[in-house]
């Protein structure tokens, strides 16, 4: 864990008790089973408690704690898969800090930093990120094009858009329709088809906005994802000192000793890289490299310990009934957004120039 | 270490008082670094090679010797430099400035001296610190035996108690630089009746009669490791550290600095060495496309490369939690493992780009950096191994880190 102010120590105790008395993965499983995108009441409270708020500026209604903070809380939220709009209303808003007009940003920093306003980011056009090209095209300030897989899409008031000519803001409305996509993380993901919607172009952010935009996509995901390494990660290693076999609590055996060092091992080392991904935008230095790093290290870190977590488990992990089972789902959800590992190489050597 | 608790008493070091101190080592090194000397480094720190020491580096050697700015936070009183924290980064930072290195070192000063200061007698302290700080003596470390690696505990080298003398009788292993060391601190049995109270911490004169070292030629073709024979060798009393029984508190304690020492490994080297894919578009070069021409080979120089940054930032953020908790954090216990694995993948990565050109031994057709980087391809299998076996820190992060105990 980085070293940490007193205001980020707070925030992140607030957020690490709030998910553990008000919002364990049995919350996330009443929600599924209700079959919601998420649990609204739950999101009002962290919009009282200013989460949606963190990387907005104070003149905006935020409290411009910065990127680390943020991570923080959704480390802390990944840990129990607390189903909310939180990451995806927080990207939306911080495009509209980089590239928006001083009216588009007092007409929706505002209301995106108490909640009452959610956003989203639509990039991809297809079922895996492949970069920034995008065939939705705008005329007269019409926007006209598919996105596919939507986080938190139904009930989103707010799309950022990516468009052949730069990134857009549409507003919920006409113009607009939603195919809901059911994946295996049961969370709100949808198509949109957007036909002549009203648009209007974040000016101000230069040339690399989408690029910008996407790095902190890919660090925000990562911060959920080392939330649930950590999860599968202390979970797991619960169990092996519960389970008896052999008249032996199974952590006694070095076989699984082995194997648990190893996997706490790249959890850590997945955790500086995430950390680093954060800073890395505090201080506006080589954001894009850091913000490759970690999310290709929460990518690989995730999916060894999401397939280690359920093995370890042993049949039990292969119920419904059990928690180990969600993250599985979910992990692989997050690892194809914003760029799989491979993905994530070629940019990275590409950056490098090689 | 007593040495650094004291420096951090004084760091309250003003400002003023650290300009005139820049002032004293600017002064210094204008009058006592050879200009000849820039750029080369410490014969001492090495294991694989005895060196030569020059006129002018022995020169170097005895005035930063007298000043104790080879080992700058040591107490004065044993020869040290008695220089607070903030001073000895003063001095770190002029010496780079004109490109002056620090010629005290090798394992009296990485090792034993720290151990000898928490554990020796005033008598002892007085007779062997001064000399490392000099940079006089060259120790060796004899714990390894041929039935002792990771079990070091059920070493076997017996020291009899003969009344004013130990009678020594035994074999150890893996003696890094043996064959030119003065003196050896030794891990001997004193009792057989426990396998870890048995045991004490003990220094030998490698000259004394019955001592006898054989260099171990290793796959590399260097012998950086001997080994070394004891037979009735006798050794006074007054060189026993601590009490008898106490080696194994002592011993590992000192593992501990050789730990933080290696925790880079081979790792460290490859720090200042090119960038993999910038040795990759010489060998390999570039296609059309501007992208390196082998594309299963990029794509596992990037990821080498993401994963040997995830290994910085780590070391970076140990260092950093160590600091803030005023203790070793958790994640120090990872980083001998991952550093060194790393290490040993880029020595890998490093053939597989060069292809033939990676694999020389020696002679004409291969450029000299092409040489050295076969060897330490061959050296470096040893990191993995020494210092506690990536095998042994599993086992240490498991049980002291994750909790999970064995069989009971």
């Amino acid at each position: 864990m980085a070293v940490l102010n007193e205001e980020q120590e707070m925030l992140r105790d607030m957020a690490r008790e709030w998910t553990k008395n008000e919002h364990p993965v049995g919350a996330w499983r009443k929600v599924r089973d209700a079959g919601q995108p998420f649990d609204a009441d739950a999101w009002g409270e962290m919009g009282e408690m200013g989460w949606a708020g963190i990387i907005i500026p104070e003149e905006h209604g935020g409290t411009d704690f910065g990127w680390l903070s943020l991570g923080l809380v959704i480390e802390e939220l990944g840990k129990s898969l607390a189903a909310s709009p939180l990451v995806a209303s927080a990207l939306a808003a911080s495009a509209i800090v980089l590239g928006g007009s001083d009216e588009q940003k007092a007409e929706y920093l505002p209301r995106l930093a108490t909640g009452e306003l959610i956003g989203t980011l639509a990039f991809d056009e297809g079922p895996r990120h492949t970069g920034l090209k995008a065939s939705t095209s705008v005329h007269d300030g019409r926007l006209t094009g598919t996105k596919a897989f939507v986080h938190e899409a139904s009930r989103a008031d707010l799309f950022v858009v990516l468009a052949q000519d730069g990134v857009y803001l549409v507003e919920k409305g006409k113009g607009i329709s939603l195919s809901k996509r059911a994946m295996v993380d049961m969370r709100d993901h949808a198509e949109i088809d957007f036909n002549d919607a009203p648009a209007q172009k974040l000016a101000v952010g230069g040339d690399d906005l989408a690029q910008k935009i996407v790095d902190r996509a890919c660090v925000l995901t990562a911060a959920e994802m080392l939330g649930m390494c950590q999860a599968v990660f202390d979970t797991t290693l619960d169990y092996l000192k519960q389970r008896v076999q052999f008249n032996q609590v199974l952590s006694s055996f070095q076989a699984l000793q082995h194997r648990m060092a190893d996997l706490f091992t790249e959890l850590e080392l997945a955790r500086s890289a995430v950390e680093g991904g954060l800073q890395a935008i505090d201080s506006g230095f080589a954001v894009s490299e850091a913000a490759t790093l970690a999310k290709a290290r929460a990518n690989d870190a995730l999916h060894l310990i999401s397939r280690e977590g359920v093995q370890l488990h042993g049949g039990i992990g292969m119920t419904d009934e059990y928690d180990v089972g969600f993250f599985l789902k979910r992990a692989r959800v997050l690892e194809a957004a914003w760029g799989s590992s491979s993905h994530l190489r070629d940019r990275y050597a590409a950056m490098k120039g090689y | 270490m007593a040495s650094a608790a004291e420096a951090d008493a004084q760091n309250n070091t003003g400002s003023s008082d650290l300009d005139a101190f820049r002032e004293e080592v600017r002064a210094f090194l204008a009058a006592n670094f050879p200009p000849e000397l820039r750029g080369k480094s410490n014969i001492l720190s090495s294991v694989e090679e005895a060196g030569e020491e020059g006129s002018a580096e022995k020169a170097w050697r005895v005035a930063m010797g007298e000043k104790g700015w080879g080992t700058p936070t040591w107490p004065k009183e044993y020869g040290g430099g008695g220089l607070t924290r903030k001073q000895a980064r003063a001095l770190e930072e002029e010496m780079a400035k004109v490109g002056a290195w620090n010629p005290i070192g090798g394992m009296g000063v990485m090792m034993l001296g720290p151990t000898l200061l928490e554990f020796a007698s005033e008598e002892q302290k007085h007779e062997h610190i001064p000399p490392i700080c000099k940079g006089e003596i060259r120790w060796c470390q004899g714990y390894s035996e041929p039935n002792a690696g990771s079990d070091l505990a059920n070493l076997q080298t017996m020291a009899e108690d003969k009344g004013d003398h130990y009678l020594v009788n035994g074999q150890k292993t893996w003696t890094s630089g043996g064959q030119w060391a003065d003196k050896c601190f030794c891990l001997v049995r004193t009792s057989r009746a426990d396998k870890h109270k048995g045991i004490s911490f003990l220094l030998i004169d490698m000259h004394a009669p019955g001592v006898e070292v054989k260099p171990i030629k290793m796959i590399s073709g260097m012998s950086p490791f001997c080994e070394t024979f004891f037979t009735d060798v006798q050794v006074p009393k007054e060189n026993l550290v601590g009490e008898e029984g106490q080696g194994w508190t002592i011993g590992k304690k000192l593992l501990q600095h050789e730990r933080t020492n290696l925790s880079g490994g081979g790792a460290l080297a490859a720090l200042n060495a090119q960038p993999l894919h910038k040795v990759a578009e010489r060998y390999i070069g570039l296609g059309d496309d501007g992208k390196l021409a082998d594309a299963e080979l990029r794509v596992k120089i990037a990821d080498f490369e993401m994963r040997w940054n995830a290994f910085l930032l780590t070391a970076r953020r140990a260092m950093e939690e160590s600091k803030a908790a005023g203790g070793v954090s958790d994640i120090s216990s990872i980083l001998k493992k991952s550093g060194t694995k790393l290490g040993q993948e880029r020595a890998e990565l490093m053939i597989e780009i060069m292809g033939y050109r990676g694999l020389g031994w020696e002679g004409e057709g291969f450029e000299q950096k092409e040489l050295d980087g076969v060897r330490a391809w061959l050296f470096g299998k040893a990191t993995t191994i020494y210092g506690g076996s990536t095998e042994i820190q599993n086992n240490i992060i498991a049980k002291r880190i994750l909790g999970m105990l064995d069989h009971q």
